[in-house]
Parts: structure tokens; sequence; C-alpha cells
């Protein structure tokens, strides 16, 4: 959040229709997500003239207000603090408060009541806490002018802007020097820094205070010491800028560590020097360190935090928050002043094992610049001497490890353009680098940039001075072009080309595609678990509904089907195409397929229903147009989600490559079909399509019908006819099959076509191997021939 | 008679032959002493053709008169006993009769075999009005047919469809995209990992960047989209899912820029959107990319005007972009000093929900097949 009035004391911007400077901001880069200005309609500073309580109300008052017209307004106070001749923020009719909420005129317990007296929480200028809450309506000083706008008497008309924090380079959001110089690149104006002045008492600093760094995670550490502290109120100005922006004001001391962080974005920490003692060792922690922080609340660090310590307790986890036990209290007279620069990593990992993200721990989580370190700390003595009487004592303590190295990038302006794509002039170029004040040396047209060491985001190549360079000069100048390269079609490549083959061959066999989470729940996974994958869990699930990766997608689709059932949609024919993962990061993709109802549709002269065959069928045909003819069988499977009669284990070269049936009862009532294929084992080479002449020569084609053994399956009998019928034996085709015989026995018929491709056959010779296959079946099976 | 009337004679021959009744109706006749030349056949075949009512008599009469023993084959045995200069008198005559018997023979066949057939289709007729029989093609999933669409697109222009593992190394959903361990990107991916901080679910799509530059081996250009499911821990609402879809692309190749890209984009938006759609470029933020932008395109819908899709700014956002950071060119083995490249991705939801005006994101992931079905359907449209 960034108040435009604050801005104003680093560059002038008085000229400027903040919407409008909003919306070039923007288009340079940093976004802008709203500007807010927080004036409110009928808003009005009021007296309480007369306060009863309720008639109907132990906690409620009556208050007849003086709001600058001729009438009192009558109006409901529930706040414990309402009392007579109170000057009050009134919220008339009209009035729209923060969370749209609309102030009408209502009855409340059967009295009227015209508007509302507010609390600043309640317009936003507050945070709505316990401490807020219990402070009940704003108290407005006595000579508060009854009638006028009360924001604009407490200085608190402000505009701002909420910036998108994620989309946006490091860190000139979080502090409002930083937003100048992003305005100063735009309008091409000067920065003028704040001042940073003050009085050195003769006492030293190192007269009182060692300083010991022990960690590598602390590049650079300062520290000023001031002392006889006047811990007061904050000046009107600090109070109403920190409320502004969302932040509450404590006292002097404490606004003025906030406010200096809102101006350079450097974090300050105040510690009470006399509990402090003489000392600062800043360390690594131990594991299990423990620190009770400054919200009361005991922390257990790791050796990956940094700790400040006093040699030898804690005394605040560093760049994250303070401890409890060197807090400034209304009472501390002597301050120690630390400014310093973490290792942005470790912050982080801080923050968020503590879960304590601070103001201070994401700015040190972003990295900071040691030149506005030393700027902060100034400006820290200055307003510190200026609004709290403190004597600052002359010299800094200092560790300072940092590398100083300004960063230098060197190119020509073709380099520029090439990356970008236009045409800047050499003029234009120098024009950019000095509205965003990057110091260069022009020298036989290479330009040698020094970029300001406040700019940490930027690395010194060409691609970021394009970017920059870019970004100002405007990317609506940009030409579309096409790339020049080389002329190719592209194409699917690898386990995606199946996909999108399959996929295509689904949708016309009549199956709709759905995408489903990849993510399931723990007795989701463990259902259709054939293949008994160890399976990935999340370490950190969202919800336990989400927290396993699944091997299987036939659940999914179960979840789908039962959806659409509950939509009353009776047919479903569904596939997905995804991929699976095992506890070993083995990546499977699979091919799964749900079918219930009917298949082709008639509602009044009867529809073709989905059952085993039909499903074994789509089967078939994506397998036999992968090129698989004569490879695969379908024999019983024992998957136990799987219905025993109705389910078979697709195997292709004799490996199990799916699973198909209809789903068991306990899982499923309804009559579903699923199948489930591995794509991976569907991905091998297979022969070239050619062209195969369809025979000449006449077919013969024989009925026979055996009765076989209930439990006998048919591709039993046939293999034995195959065998027996030889190479003139081309086809065997089931053409009934009669189960209500009277016995455990039922009769299969089959024709049987013959066919030589090189000539006719004769009668006799297909008699011959058609007496041969009777004799074979009914002799080698437990067959009889059907008479 | 005198005129060409010609007697048949040797009736004793064919008499007393029961079976053949119309020889005994010549035998009749002339019993009667009635001599019937072949007009009076004629006028007699006439009187009969005229009389037929169906198909059943018209055969009757076929056998009267061609049949083995019919009268006009009779006629035609009989030529031989007639003297030699009547000959082909008489045979033309016989001929003639039996053209004209034939002529009205096959007319009045086809007209009744007609009349049948009619009937016969007339009492087949059905209520064309009742519901047809469903024979379905499936559909594709909404986000699955814009991704083809993209696709499409992309590979007219030489972009190979390539996808990579959605449980992934850190390696390459962050580090080698300039993304180093607890560096402030990673909040706005707020991540799955599996194991540690090595394994996790992929937050993007770019890894299979990395993995695609790792394969060329700094050596060969690069031009590839990759759609593919990527994972955040979002709570799963209206606008935001834990897994959703990105359309991943990059091009890496010589002298590429950044109006290479918006040309680029210009005309996946244009095919998706519209011809008359325009992009627009705001600088942002992302690591793996330097320069990097937002790209707008004007509001297909309200045309500038103002409308609740592009929140009454006339642009929409649809993808972040940029050139490829040199840092992430040189991890993956592309010397940036002489190779440039840039890359873009799109939320394939966002881009559906556009399209379609869809305002719920669980729809692509519920199915609900009534809403499905309605994708089974071409948009094909006449360019002329």
């Amino acid at each position: 959040m960034i108040n435009l009035e604050w801005v104003k004391d680093y560059i002038d911007i008085s000229d400027q229709d903040l919407s409008e400077l909003a919306v070039k901001i923007t288009e340079a880069g940093i976004n802008v997500e709203k500007v807010i200005t927080n004036k409110i309609d009928n808003l009005v500073i009021g007296e309480v003239k007369s306060c009863a309580l309720h008639p109907d109300s132990d906690h409620l008052h009556l208050c007849m207000v003086d709001i600058g017209k001729e009438e009192l307004q009558q109006i409901i106070c529930g706040a414990p603090n309402v009392r007579e001749g109170l000057k009050v923020i009134v919220a008339l009719p009209g009035a729209v408060l923060p969370g749209d909420f609309a102030i009408k005129s209502s009855k409340i317990r059967g009295v009227e009541s015209n508007g509302m007296i507010c609390a600043l929480y309640e317009l936003g200028l507050e945070e709505k806490n316990d401490a807020t809450y219990a402070k009940g309506i704003e108290e407005l000083n006595s000579d508060a002018p009854v009638g006028k706008d009360p924001l604009v008497y407490l200085g608190l008309v402000n505009t701002l802007y909420e910036l998108d924090i994620h989309k946006h380079r490091n860190n000139d959001c979080y502090y409002h020097i930083g937003f100048a110089y992003e305005i100063s690149a735009i309008l091409n104006r000067k920065v003028t820094l704040p001042d940073l002045s003050y009085k050195e008492s003769s006492d030293n600093i190192n007269n009182h205070f060692k300083l010991e760094v022990n960690t590598p995670k602390c590049p650079y550490y300062l520290a000023k010491m001031v002392t006889n502290v006047e811990i007061k109120e904050s000046p009107d100005f600090i109070k109403k800028r920190l409320l502004s922006v969302g932040m509450r004001p404590i006292n002097n001391v404490v606004d003025i560590s906030n406010y200096v962080m809102l101006e350079f974005g450097q974090p300050l920490h105040f510690f009470d020097k006399d509990a402090l003692g003489d000392k600062i060792l800043v360390r690594d922690a131990k594991d299990g360190e423990e620190i009770t922080t400054l919200d009361g609340k005991m922390r257990t660090l790791r050796s990956s935090d940094i700790v400040i310590t006093d040699g030898e307790k804690s005394i605040c986890v560093a760049g994250v928050m303070g401890g409890i036990n060197t807090e400034v209290e209304p009472t501390t007279k002597n301050i120690l002043i630390e400014a310093a620069i973490f290792d942005p990593v470790s912050i982080r990992y801080t923050a968020s094992h503590l879960d304590l993200r601070s103001e201070a721990s994401i700015r040190y989580g972003k990295g900071l610049s040691y030149e506005y370190t030393n700027y902060a700390l100034d400006r820290a003595c200055h307003l510190l001497e200026k609004y709290a009487n403190a004597t600052i004592l002359s010299g800094k303590v200092c560790y300072d490890v940092v590398d100083k190295t300004p960063k230098v990038v060197e190119f020509v302006p073709e380099q520029v353009d090439k990356m970008l794509g236009i045409r800047i002039t050499e003029d234009d170029m120098k024009y950019e680098l000095e509205r965003l004040d990057f110091s260069y040396i022009l020298e036989n047209g290479k330009f040698r940039v020094t970029i300001p060491n406040r700019r940490l985001d930027i690395d010194p190549n060409v691609n970021d001075i394009a970017e920059e360079i870019g970004r100002l000069y405007g990317y609506q100048k940009l030409v579309s072009t096409l790339p020049k390269v080389g002329i190719r079609r592209g194409e699917y490549v690898g386990d995606v080309k199946y996909r999108k083959e399959i996929s295509k061959r689904l949708r016309s066999l009549g199956l709709n595609e759905v995408k489903t989470y990849t993510l399931v729940s723990p007795s989701m996974a463990s259902s259709f678990d054939y293949e008994e994958k160890e399976k990935i869990t999340l370490p950190n699930p969202m919800s336990v509904d989400k927290s396993v990766i699944r091997t299987s997608l036939i659940p999914s689709l179960l979840n789908v089907y039962n959806y659409n059932k509950a939509r009353k949609v009776d047919d479903v024919n569904i596939y997905e195409i995804a991929k699976t993962y095992d506890k070993d990061y083995n990546e499977e993709s699979k091919i799964a397929f749900l079918m219930k109802g009917n298949y082709v549709t008639n509602s009044w002269k009867g529809s073709m229903k989905v059952d085993f065959y039909l499903m074994k069928g789509i089967v078939e045909n994506i397998l036999d147009y992968l090129g698989f003819k004569n490879r695969y069988s379908f024999v019983r499977s024992n998957v136990s989600d799987l219905h025993k009669g109705i389910s078979a284990d697709i195997l292709l070269d004799r490996k199990r490559i799916g699973i198909m049936g209809r789903v068991h009862p306990k899982v499923c009532k309804d009559e579903v079909m699923v199948c489930e294929l591995s794509l991976n084992a569907l991905m091998s080479k297979v022969k070239p399509l050619k062209y195969k002449e369809a025979s000449k020569y006449p077919t013969i084609i024989k009925d026979v019908a055996f009765i076989v053994p209930k439990d006998m399956s048919s591709s039993e009998v046939e293999a034995v006819i195959k065998k027996a019928g030889g190479r003139l034996l081309s086809e065997i085709n089931v053409f009934d099959v009669y189960e209500k015989l009277d016995n455990d026995k039922k009769s299969i018929a089959y024709n049987l076509t013959f066919m030589d491709s090189n000539r006719t056959l004769t009668d006799e010779e297909v008699m011959n191997v058609f007496d041969n296959i009777i004799k074979k079946v009914t002799t080698s099976l437990d067959v009889e021939l059907r008479g | 008679m005198e005129n060409k009337g010609y007697l048949i004679y040797e009736v004793g021959i064919l008499g007393g032959n029961d079976k053949v009744k119309t020889n005994l109706f010549v035998l009749f006749v002339l019993k009667r002493r009635k001599i019937m030349n072949i007009e009076d056949i004629r006028k007699e075949i006439e009187k009969e053709i005229d009389a037929v009512k169906d198909l059943k008599e018209l055969n009757e009469l076929h056998v009267k008169y061609l049949s083995k023993k019919g009268i006009i084959t009779e006629l035609n045995s009989h030529i031989k006993d007639v003297p030699n200069d009547k000959k082909k008198e008489f045979g033309m005559e016989v001929n003639s009769l039996r053209t004209y018997f034939n002529e009205n023979y096959e007319r009045l066949r086809d007209k009744f075999e007609e009349e049948l057939l009619n009937s016969k289709l007339e009492s087949e007729t059905i209520d064309i009005s009742l519901p047809s029989t469903k024979v379905s093609m499936g559909s594709p999933n909404i986000l699955e047919k814009l991704i083809e669409e993209v696709e499409e697109v992309f590979m007219s222009m030489g972009y190979d469809v390539v996808d990579g593992p959605e449980v992934e190394e850190d390696k390459y959903n962050f580090e080698m995209l300039n993304i180093p361990k607890g560096h402030p990107a990673r909040d706005a991916q707020d991540t799955f990992y599996i194991e540690g901080e090595e394994i996790l679910l992929r937050s993007q799509t770019s890894p299979v960047q990395v993995r695609t530059m790792l394969k060329g081996k700094g050596e060969v250009p690069v031009r590839v989209i990759c759609p593919g499911k990527t994972y955040r821990r979002d709570d799963d609402d209206a606008t935001h899912s834990h897994q959703f879809m990105q359309i991943e692309g990059l091009l890496v190749d010589k002298d590429i820029s950044l109006a290479d890209l918006k040309g680029t984009i210009d005309v996946i938006v244009k095919k998706l959107f519209g011809k008359d759609v325009e992009t627009r470029f705001r600088p942002s933020y992302y690591q793996f990319t330097e320069p990097s932008v937002e790209v707008d395109i004007s509001c297909f819908n309200c045309k500038g005007k103002g409308c609740n899709i592009c929140k009454h700014t006339g642009w929409i956002t649809i993808a972040g972009a940029g050139m490829v950071h040199p840092n992430v060119l040189r991890m993956s083995g592309y010397d940036p000093d002489i190779w440039s490249g840039f890359a873009f991705g799109f939320g394939a939801e966002r881009m559906a929900m556009l399209k379609y005006d869809i305002n719920d994101l669980r729809v692509f992931y519920n199915t609900d097949l009534r809403e499905v079905k309605n994708f089974d359907r071409g948009e094909i449209s006449n360019n002329d």
C-alpha cells in the first residue's frame, strides 16, 4: 500500500491526476490494482447534545447529536464510551462505509435512528481488533468543527495505491522512496531524500557496546545508540500516515521505526539498551533454542535460523521478531537501533517455519540495499532526536562484509534493439537511462551503465537493461513480426501422440472425454488397486480428500458416473487418459473408460445396452487400430473390485496390459462396466500398413453346434477347432449360444469359413477337414456334437 | 371373307384336346360356322384387354394367346400350312397381332405392377415424426477442445507438442528456471511438495522448457508448446483449482525479439477470439524471462466499450510471457550470446472460460454430460 500524500514528500506530483498517474505506472510495469481514495460522503463531525439509555435496552444509548443543522439528529449508539458533550464522527444516511455498508435511517428496537456514530476501524482507518473494538467510538478533540468532514479535520483523506505484489520486481512497492523513484523515472523528475541530519553527543557508542557477528548469514550490521528518549504519542503526521497504510500507531519510538521502514524499506529493530546490556552477538540459532517473542509466544528455533543474543541469552529472532526481554517499554530511556541485512533465504525459511510473516520479515526476505540501511539508520536518529528528544551518541557499531562492487553492464544499442525488435535511437536510449537515474558512459557507440544499488532486481545483462529501457520507452511501440525461422510442420511427440490418437478413436466410438483430479483420497486410492503399487502420499496435503497420487483412474471415473447419475443422466460413456505415479516416481499413462446404460438409444423401439461384450469390442477396436491384431487375448480376471464372473485381464503378447469388466456390486450396485489399459504398454512399434488383396475364390461355410459344460469357455473349443481346421479354416464365428438346456450344459454354435486364397475348394476336401474338426473337438474335450 | 381372311383349316388336328381351351374356342367359333379372320381376333383381344381388371386376369389372357397352345402361337404354327403365295402376308399379320398383344400386355402389366407396388409401399408407410435412434460420437473435454485448437495453430507454425512429468524435480520446476531455493518468486506458486524440497507436483509447465532445451544440447533450435496439468495449493472455487492446465510455449533460435513474441501471440489470439482482437504488452516480472510482459487482448465482447468480462477496462489479461532469461538459457546449455528466444504461458481454463463464456472453473473437472454434449459440434464457418 502506497500513500501518495506521503510520496509527495520526495517528489513533486502536485500537478498530477493520481488516477492517470496510476495508469502510467501500471503501463510501465508496476501493477496498481486499485486507486483508493478514502473520502466518504455524508460523514460529519457531530456533538452529542444528550445521551440517554434506550428505553428497551440496557446497553444502547439514545443520542441527540448536533451536526451543524437546525435540528438535532436522533441516533442510537451502542458504544460504551458515548456521552454527552463528546465530539464524534457521524455517518449520516447515504454514507457508504468500507465493505459496502450503506447507512440508512432505521428503527432499532422500535426507536428511530438516523445514522451511526463511528469508530475509526469502521471507516477502514484502523485495523479491527480487540483493542480498537474495546476503545469504542472515536473521541474527537473538543475543538473539532461540528458539521465539517471529519477525515479532512483528521488529515486522513488520502489517495492510496494498492499494488499487485506478486507481479512485481523485488521491493519498490514496499517503500515510499522506492516508489518515488519509479515515479521519477516515469515523469523524469528528481527525487529528494528526507532529512537525515542530527547532532551527535560527545559520548561514543563504543564506550557502551560491543558487536560480534558469528554467522555468514548476516553480512551487514549497523547500530546506533540513543539515550534519554521521551516516550509519548507520535506527532500527528506520523500517526496519520501509519494509519493510512493500515498500521496502528503505538508510541513515538515504535512508530518511528515503522515509519522509517515504510520510507526506506529497511526494517529497524529497537532494543531497550538497559535490558540488553553491553554486547550483541549475532549467530546461528541452536536446534531447539527457545525464545519468547514480542507477541508473548514461546518460539522454538532451528539451527537454520539467525538469532541476536546479548552474548548469552537470545534477545531477537533476527529479521523476524524481537524478544520480549529487550522490548522497548513506555519506561525505556536508552535505545540501541539495529539496522542490518540478513540472508533473505534464511529469513524466509524462519518466517515460514515459525509461521510469523511480519512486515519486517517480508522485507528482509526480499533482500535489501546497504545504502538504504545507512539512510534508514540516520533517518531514525533524525526523527528520534526531533520527536523523542533523544540524544544521539556519536559513532556507529558496524559489521560489514557486503560486496559493494557496483553492477555494470556494457552494451551497444543494437543489442537492445535486437532484443526488443524496435529501433531506439542512441538519444532516446540516453534519455531513458537518465530518467531511470542510471549513470552511464558512452564511448565509441558503447554504453557502460552502472546500476544503482537500490535496484537489487537488476542483473548486469542486456536483457535487464532492455527491459528497463523498453518498459519506459513503451511496449505499445512494438510492431508485431514473426520469428524468422525455418519452415516445418510441428507434430505431437512421444506419449502425446498416442494420447491424441487413442483419444480421437475413443471419441469416434462414442465415449466422452473427462478430466478428473490426480490427487485423490486414500479410500479412492485403495479402490481398483489391482496392481498393488505403492503410492505417493503428500506429506502436507491441503485435505485428506486430495492427499494421494492415484495409480488408477477408475475410481475417479466412478465419481463422474455418480455425479451424473445424481443429475439423472443415465447413459454414461466416458473415458480419461492421464498420468499416474507410484512411490518410486515411475510414470505410467493410463487409458480408462467407463460405460453404463445405453450405447445406441431409441426410446420407443428398444436400445442397445452396454454390456461386457460391447466394451470388449471397443477394447479390440483400439488394439486392432494400434496394429495388435492377433497379439492380444482376454482371460478371466481376479481383480477384487470387479465382478468375478464378468471380468477379464487383457493380455498383449501374453503380458497383462489392463483389466475390464463389470464393477463389483459391493463397489457400485449399478451395472457399470469399466476398463483400464496401460498406455505405456501400447507404445510399441508395429508393422507399416500394406495392401492385402481379398481372396478371389469362393468361401465355403459350414455350421456346427456343440454341447459343452456350462463352465467351459468358447475360447477352449475354438482353440481345438482352429488347430484341427488347419490352413483352410479362415474364420470361426459364434452365431448362437443356448444356455437353457436342462442340465449343466450349454450349446455353442459356430460358422466355420473355409477358403484357399489360390484355388476353389472342393466340397469333398472341406468335408474332410470339417469331419476332422468335429472328431477332434468331441474326442479331446468333454463335448458332444449337437444333433 | 374375301379380304384378307384366312380360314384356319385342318381344325380337326386341333380338335378334341380339352386341355387347350383356347383352341377349343377356335373350334367353337368354327363350329358355329363363324369364320374369324385375324382382324376379328385383334378386335377380340382389344375387347378382352379393356376388360382386364388385374394382373391375374392379364396373365390368363397371356396364357390364352401366347402360351404353348395359345391362339397366337397356334396361328404361328399354322404358317407352314398356308399356301406359299399367302405365307408371307399371313406371317406378317400374325406377327403384327403378336406385337399388338404384347404391347398391350406389357403396358397393362407395368401398370398393374406399379399399382401393386404402390399399394405395398402405402401399407409400409411409417410415422417419420417419431424419435430417432441416437448414435453419438463422444465429445472432447471442453478444456481439451480449446487446447487442441491451440495445438493445431502452433503445429502449423512448426511447434512440436510435448509433455513432461507432473511429478517433477525441484531442479526443473524452479532452480533451472532461475528460481533458487528460498526465492520469493516461489511464494506466488504455493507448491505441493512430495519429498523435502526436491520432488514436487509441478506448479507450472515451464520445467518442460528446461527438459526440452537440455535435449537440444545447446545445438538445435527449439520450438515447442506444452499443454499440461499443473498443481498449486489453492482451494477449489469458481476461479481457483488445485489442479489446472497451462499451455506453455518456447522458441529458441537466433535473433529472436520481443516483437516476434508479439506477432506470434497475435496469431493465436486472433484465431481463438476473432480477427479484430488486438494484443497489448505490459511490463511484468517473471524470474525466468527478461524482459517479461503480461499479455492483454482487447475485449472481444464489448470491443473496448467496457463490460464485465474486461472489468470495464477494455482489456483482458490472458498470458504471461517474455524473452527467455539469459541465466535460463545458460543453465540449459544454450549460450545467450548466440541464442535468444521467447516463452509464454496461457492458463487453459481462463482461455476456455473467456472463449465459451463459462463462469465456473469446476465445470471442466466435474463433467456434467448434459453440458459436455453441446461440445460435440464443429465450429465451421464460411470464410467468404
